[in-house]
């Protein structure tokens, strides 16, 4: 007990500030947390365990209490919870900051192919929005920029750092194509009605995306002079670089994996997937990980089930399709990412399947799985202690969490807002 | 040579357009005197009289007499008609019929225009009742011809365009008379409709309930204005003053417009007659309570292209039932004894009007009341009951000839008749040859089918059964064929002469140069009426109608049963708490026991074991179930009412259910600082509007303050307030005009009766009435709020006018001056964790509700937000997690906190005996992530039941696989096909601008 104590206290000092809570140090100490559930991140769950880091690697996972001995801190986590950091695919943060302020928004470039526009360089490792992402235990997130018909180059980032590059976990992990909507609704404001309509430039922008991929690939066999847009798709074409294929319908998907195979390109995760349900098979088939849109939005019809976006990821699942979490949506809401695994749990996903999808799932479809995503020996100290169940909102309350080892603030501008009126009214 | 031809038909113009006391210089004057007789005719003189074998005599358009052995004057020319029959004119009301459209105003630039562009005229730009339909008028002749052939010789033409669209000019659909002569009626009717004027920016009103508050404001000031108590002239008033005895025709939209109107006629004594959307079906029982005379719309959607399977997905079943039962409109209509005409709105084509008006008897409506519909109704609607409508002495000899009875799909129109004049309907003078037909040719036995002969005719020739490729041309009365031979790849060539007696002997020659001679016979001709029969006695299957009439309705509108649930963990939110195995009668809507061991013999038992009963949720600030959510026109709408613009179909309320949620309070948006009316409704899924209101519920009116009611984020300039400093003097200035207001009716209303006789009364003003409301206590206020500092103004702006703000919603920052709100006794709905998605919610913290609950203010959370109000359970559990509210207090943020703040808790938000049954099952926890709602119980009904719903979902595809059969096989009955696309609703949020 007196050593959380002792590291609680060191946040306390060093989170004076106006801007962000200051990064955590390195780890110096081996910290092991002693007796809690360790929800393992591949579905297991270890009761009484051990989970021991040193210099920002895990390196026991077990339910030896002997071996707790050897490290410097031990965290008695008794009847409490240890997670790995959950990781938000398909997320804005860091690129916006107040949406309604065009000033602070970073997010959407000009232009319709943009593999060459990385998310990573405009990163705000400061943003306020980010840093209310980790008291609920969301400690990672793919950076994604927005808009277009190829937005541009995620990143993925660790949300402590004092600028980008500590932030990156893996640089320019992949690129976002927005596959075309095959209908369009109608413009109510010039009094057209709002009805859903084929959309007419359908075939012209599929085509374009052919020609892009196909001129691209052309231009990797000699990259000469060096076209800026063509060049960014080297890792594409070489299997070091994902296509993230953003596409809800079931017509999206398969047109779209169908032509991206077709030009040779060796990995695509389909993001979106509203009617990913309606080609499970076709998916199965091209091996196609699904980043499922978020629960929490209607359903696309009157007619569909009203709980469709709950049951969306059961489906998926059950049929043995890997899957994980697209948040996009209001970015400030990111932070709900738990409960969005909730929701699923709550429509038949067994819920250490859920913690699974924020998790191992979430680092194996980002590519970094050998790294982190799991509580296993040799993955990255990135972890949080719940006091309870965190996909629920009642128990997801954090008393410690980590990065890379090095212990973070869990203070943001909320609590900091919290305290100070509290405090006013002498109410807590 | 162009110009002879110009010259020629200048000259008939000029003949044409002759009228008596024109000076003539082209000849010398006439003046017709001849009588026209219609001999052996079956005469409809009306909808119910039908002379068989009779003659008509007129003279001049005017019909002299119809009877059987009339006495013929000499100078008369017979024609007889041969057994064909004849109708009264048509009668079109709703139509723009020649009149130029106006020109939609472009080039918006930034700022919105608030002022009217006229001088003289009421204060909005889309009254427009000194307008009259003349002035814009210019005779069609091109669409005169079609409606023509669809029966209609006289059309009420107006200019369809802004909210009053003036007056009316009823025209004779009469080429050959001259232009003054085809005026019946220069001014005949005022139209109406919810819709602003394309040809004008002004920006008010801007939604359907800013439309209606301006008409009944309009309608005030029409009454204020007659008394002489306006000190300015306002020729637009001076007109409607004028016109107050004309026809109203009013144009709605869509079925819930139609309420909406025929609501308003009633208010303020219009007498509307409503154009309606076909739909009214749907909300016969209204309709027979508003008493509204209807002009049915027979545009009955065409069957849905079923060989796009992907676009087909997407049409909803409400879109596939509306297709099944449009033609059953009518009927129901009929059947339901409400008074109505019908209009050729909609329908492109004549032929498509007629074909659906025997569609429409086909399914169900009776000849007579069709006929009535487009004859008698009409007229009387006009007021022009005795000229038009009928024939019988006196009135106006306008008819038609058609081969048959009207009603018969194989009844053709021949002539049209109109002020003496003939005009033909074919547009040929080919002759019909439509039948099948046999003939053998070149030793090969061919059957033949011919049909839209009269124009472009198609034929199809077979031997056997194997269809032949002929290239066929009819023209000039002859036919002619060429007959493929398809092993040879060589042709037949035939020819007929076609006289009046049919297709004559006919010749030919062969591929080798012989000679051939045809003989085509014609199939019989009661055989071939016979096999038409038959084609289209085939009817569809009608599919019943649900309660909305949407995915998920209702067979029929439930009512209350008596519920037992037995060993449920139930939440009072009274002084009980929360109580484990615990039993719950439910008797008329009412909590009737709560307790261990309950029972009752007329109970249905519901074993809740293991699970939470709770009351329901309620919602202070929902957006759904609306059909517009902002006036945004005006920086104060507070004449507008949501509760004129309620939309009970809406799916969101059934998703609601699904989520727990029974009670709703649809909010005003946030576009002004001073917003409209609430309206507090249950979520009775499949009630109509009036019994979903929430009885007895207290009266609520929206504010908003900060960015939005600034116009901050987009950009706007040109309206006051800019500034959260203007803001506060919109307040005090309408408030100080609203006590002013108030003094001066007071002052009024104390008068004895003999000096209120002599003494004007004050201008009666809705949006005044509305403020003087809320100083009075007698209105509550919900008020949009972000930051500290327009919390506090607010509060110090009621205080001043001797008022206490009831509720702030959204209220971000009221832990920042909790300890004055708890002061000032105002209560707090606001959200769980929202932030950051503009400037004014920059400092917003989840740990806001649980602060101010800590200091004692009152606490909700609500949604604003159609998908957030369905897990509101989970918001409520964000409380416990940020802030550490307790697990009950928690749970009243979204139950009987807000109904205390809507002044409803005396009915709702516990569990109390006597309380309204509004309940919900959850299969856990309620705060739990992991809980659902099994059941959603209003008024002791249960209005979700989350068991029955893969059933539902699954009976609902059966029948959309039905009706997607259907259309294959009825596709021709509306002629042809449309592409599919799918009907979204809008969703509406605070911002949403209309």
């Amino acid at each position: 007990m007196k050593y959380i104590i002792t590291l609680l206290i060191s946040i306390c000092t060093l989170s004076y500030g106006a801007a962000q809570q200051t990064p955590g140090a390195s780890q110096t100490q081996r910290i092991a947390i002693v007796g809690a559930t360790a929800h393992i991140g591949d579905g297991t769950v270890l009761a009484n365990s051990v989970i021991g880091f040193t210099n920002g690697k895990i390196d026991y996972v077990g339910t030896d209490k002997n071996k707790a001995a050897a490290y410097d801190l031990q965290v008695e986590a008794t009847g409490k919870h240890v997670y790995p950091g959950f990781i938000a695919t398909n997320s804005p943060l860091g690129l916006v900051e107040i949406n309604a302020v065009r000033a602070s928004v970073d997010s959407d470039e000009l232009g319709d192919f943009l593999p060459h526009v990385r998310s990573l360089v405009a990163y705000d490792a400061e943003s306020k929005t980010v840093e209310s992402m980790r008291p609920n235990g969301v400690l990672m997130a793919q950076v994604v920029p927005q808009g277009g018909i190829i937005s541009g180059s995620s990143s993925v980032m660790q949300l402590d750092a004092w600028n980008w590059e500590d932030a990156v976990l893996r640089a320019d992990d992949g690129i976002h194509l927005n596959w075309p909507r095959p209908f369009t609704r109608g413009r109510w404001w010039l009094g057209e009605s709002p009805d859903l309509k084929p959309n007419k430039n359908y075939p012209t922008t599929v085509k374009k995306i052919k020609a892009f991929f196909t001129q691209a690939k052309a231009y990797i066999n000699d990259p000469q002079p060096k076209h800026l847009p063509y060049h960014a798709m080297k890792g594409v074409f070489e299997g070091t670089q994902q296509v993230f294929l953003h596409a809800q319908s079931a017509k999206q998907i398969k047109e779209g994996v169908r032509l991206l195979k077709q030009l040779g390109v060796a990995k695509v995760v389909v993001v979106g997937g509203h009617q990913a349900a309606a080609v499970v098979d076709f998916l199965k088939e091209h091996k196609i990980s699904v980043v499922i849109s978020q629960p929490h939005r209607l359903p696309q019809s009157d007619d569909e089930d009203p709980k469709y976006t709950f049951k969306l990821a059961r489906i998926l699942l059950d049929n043995g399709i890997t899957t994980s979490i697209d948040v996009s949506g209001r970015l400030q809401d990111i932070r709900n990412l738990p409960f969005y695994a909730g929701s699923f749990a709550a429509y038949g996903v067994p819920k250490e399947k859920a913690v699974q999808m924020l998790t191992h799932d979430a680092a194996a479809i980002l590519g970094l799985e050998d790294q982190l995503g799991t509580l296993s020996e040799g993955k990255d100290a990135t972890l949080f202690i719940s006091q309870g169940d965190a996909l629920d909102m009642r128990t997801n309350i954090l008393e410690l969490a980590f990065i890379q080892g090095r212990q973070i603030s869990l203070d943001t501008h909320h609590t900091k807002l919290w305290k100070r009126y509290s405090n006013k009214y002498g109410v807590n | 040579m162009r110009k002879l031809i110009l010259g020629l038909a200048l000259l008939v113009q000029t003949t044409v357009n002759a009228q008596t006391y024109f000076p003539k210089n082209d000849g010398v004057k006439t003046t017709p005197s001849v009588y026209q007789a219609f001999t052996n005719a079956t005469i409809h003189l009306d909808a119910t009289q039908t002379l068989e074998g009779a003659t008509l005599l007129e003279k001049n358009g005017t019909v002299i007499a119809v009877g059987k052995n009339l006495n013929l004057p000499k100078n008369t020319t017979v024609h007889n008609l041969n057994g064909q029959h004849i109708y009264p004119s048509f009668i079109e009301l709703n139509s723009s019929f020649g009149v130029k459209k106006p020109k939609r105003v472009t080039g918006s630039g930034r700022s919105a225009q608030y002022e009217p562009s006229r001088v003289g005229y009421y204060w909005n730009d889309h009254i427009k009742s000194d307008y009259n339909a003349l002035q814009d008028f210019n005779y069609d002749g091109k669409t005169a011809k079609d409606m023509r052939k669809a029966g209609f010789g006289l059309v009420n033409t107006h200019n369809a365009d802004g909210i009053h669209r003036g007056t009316s000019v009823v025209v004779a659909l009469a080429d050959e008379l001259p232009a003054g002569g085809r005026i019946l009626s220069a001014k005949a009717a005022e139209h109406f409709s919810f819709s602003r004027s394309v040809a004008s920016r002004q920006s008010y009103p801007s939604s359907v309930m800013g439309a209606m508050a301006l008409i009944r404001q309009f309608y005030y000031d029409s009454k204020w204005y007659a008394n002489g108590q306006s000190t300015t002239k306002d020729m637009a008033l001076e007109a409607a003053i004028a016109q107050r005895g004309l026809p109203k025709i009013f144009e709605a939209k869509n079925k819930l417009d139609v309420l909406r109107a025929a609501k308003i006629s009633k208010e303020m004594g219009l007498n509307f007659a409503v154009k309606a959307s076909g739909q009214e079906y749907e909300i016969l029982d209204e309709l027979k309570v508003a008493k509204a005379t209807l002009i049915l719309p027979l545009d009955f959607p065409k069957a849905y292209d079923t060989n796009n399977p992907t676009l087909l997905d997407q049409i909803t079943l409400r879109q596939l039932r509306l297709w099944n039962q449009a033609p059953i409109n009518p009927a129901k209509v009929s059947n339901a004894g409400i008074p109505f005409a019908f209009t050729s709105t909609g329908t492109k084509s004549a032929k498509e009007f007629i074909n659906n008006v025997r569609l429409a008897v086909k399914y169900g409506l009776s000849e007579q009341k069709a006929l009535a519909a487009l004859t008698a109704v009409p007229a009387n609607i006009l007021g022009m009951e005795k000229q038009l409508g009928a024939l019988k002495p006196g009135y106006r000899a306008n008819f038609f000839v058609a081969s048959g009875p009207v009603f018969d799909t194989t009844s053709k129109m021949v002539a049209h008749w109109i002020g003496g004049k003939k005009h033909d309907i074919a547009s040929t003078n080919k002759v019909n040859i439509d039948g099948s037909y046999t003939f053998n040719a070149a030793d090969t036995n061919y059957t033949m089918t011919i049909s839209n002969s009269s124009e472009k005719a198609k034929v199809q020739l077979k031997q056997d059964s194997t269809a032949i490729k002929t290239i066929a041309d009819y023209s000039s009365n002859e036919l002619k064929l060429l007959v493929q031979d398809k092993a040879s790849d060589t042709y037949l060539r035939l020819r007929a002469d076609v006289t009046d007696n049919g297709i004559e002997t006919g010749t030919g020659v062969g591929p080798d140069g012989r000679a051939i001679r045809w003989e085509a016979s014609k199939e019989d001709k009661a055989v071939a009426s016979q096999k038409k029969a038959a084609k289209t006695a085939n009817k569809r299957e009608i599919v019943p109608t649900t309660f909305p009439n949407t995915a998920y309705g209702n067979k029929s509108r439930p009512t209350p049963k008596v519920l037992l649930f037995k060993n449920a963990t139930v939440w009072t939110n009274e002084e009980a708490g929360i109580l484990e195995n615990t039993d719950v009668l439910v008797r008329d809507g009412k909590i009737a026991a709560v307790g261990k061991n309950l029972s009752d013999a007329a109970a249905e038992v519901i074993d809740v074991s293991g699970k939470h009963l709770t009351s329901g949720i309620v919602d202070e600030h929902s957006h759904i179930a609306a059909s517009s959510i902002n006036e945004g026109g005006h920086n104060s709408s507070a004449e507008v009412s949501i509760e004129d613009v309620i939309d009970p179909d809406d799916i969101n309320i059934f998703r609601n259910l699904a989520g727990g949620v029974t009670t709703i309070q649809i909010l005003h948006g946030s576009a002004n600082p001073i917003g409209g009316r609430s309206a507090i409704i249950k979520l009775k899924w499949g009630e109509t509007i009036e019994n979903m209101k929430f009885p007895g519920a207290a009266p609520f009116i929206k504010f908003a303050l900060g960015e939005n009611v600034k116009q901050s984020n987009w950009g706007s300039y040109s309206r006051f307030p800019q500034t959260r400093m203007g803001v506060e003097q919109v307040f005090v200035d309408h408030f100080q005009r609203a006590k002013e207001y108030g003094a001066a009716w007071k002052k009024y209303n104390a008068l004895s009766a003999r000096k209120k006789a002599r003494t004007p009364a004050p201008r009666y003003d809705v949006e005044m009435e509305t403020l003087l409301e809320i100083i009075e206590g007698k209105r509550f206020i919900s008020c949009h709020s972000y930051v500290q500092s327009e919390i506090n103004m607010m509060m110090k702006v009621a205080e001043q006018f001797g008022f206490r703000m009831n509720t702030f919603t959204h209220i971000l920052e009221g832990y920042k001056v909790a300890d004055k709100m708890k002061e000032h006794g105002v209560a707090a709905s606001t959200f769980s964790d929202w932030w950051g998605y503009k400037y004014e919610v920059k400092d917003a913290i989840p740990y806001n509700g649980a602060i101010m609950h800590n200091v004692g203010v009152n606490v909700a959370f609500n949604s604003d937000s159609a998908e957030m109000s369905r897990r509101l359970n989970q918001e409520a559990a964000k409380a416990v997690k940020y802030g550490g509210v307790s697990e009950e207090d928690a749970w009243k943020f979204v139950t009987l906190n807000p109904a205390k703040m809507l002044h409803i808790d005396d009915k709702v938000g516990s569990i109390k005996i006597g309380k309204n049954a509004d309940l919900v099952v959850w299969d856990n926890h309620p705060l739990s992530i992991y809980a659902k709602a099994e059941k959603t119980i209003v008024d002791g009904i249960v209005y979700y039941d989350a068991a029955q719903l893969d059933a539902t979902i699954q009976a609902q595809q059966k029948e959309k696989e039905q009706l997607i059969q259907q259309m294959i096989q009825f596709k021709s009955e509306t002629g042809g096909s449309q592409p599919p696309r799918n009907m979204q609703k809008r969703l509406f949020h605070c911002e949403t601008m209309d």
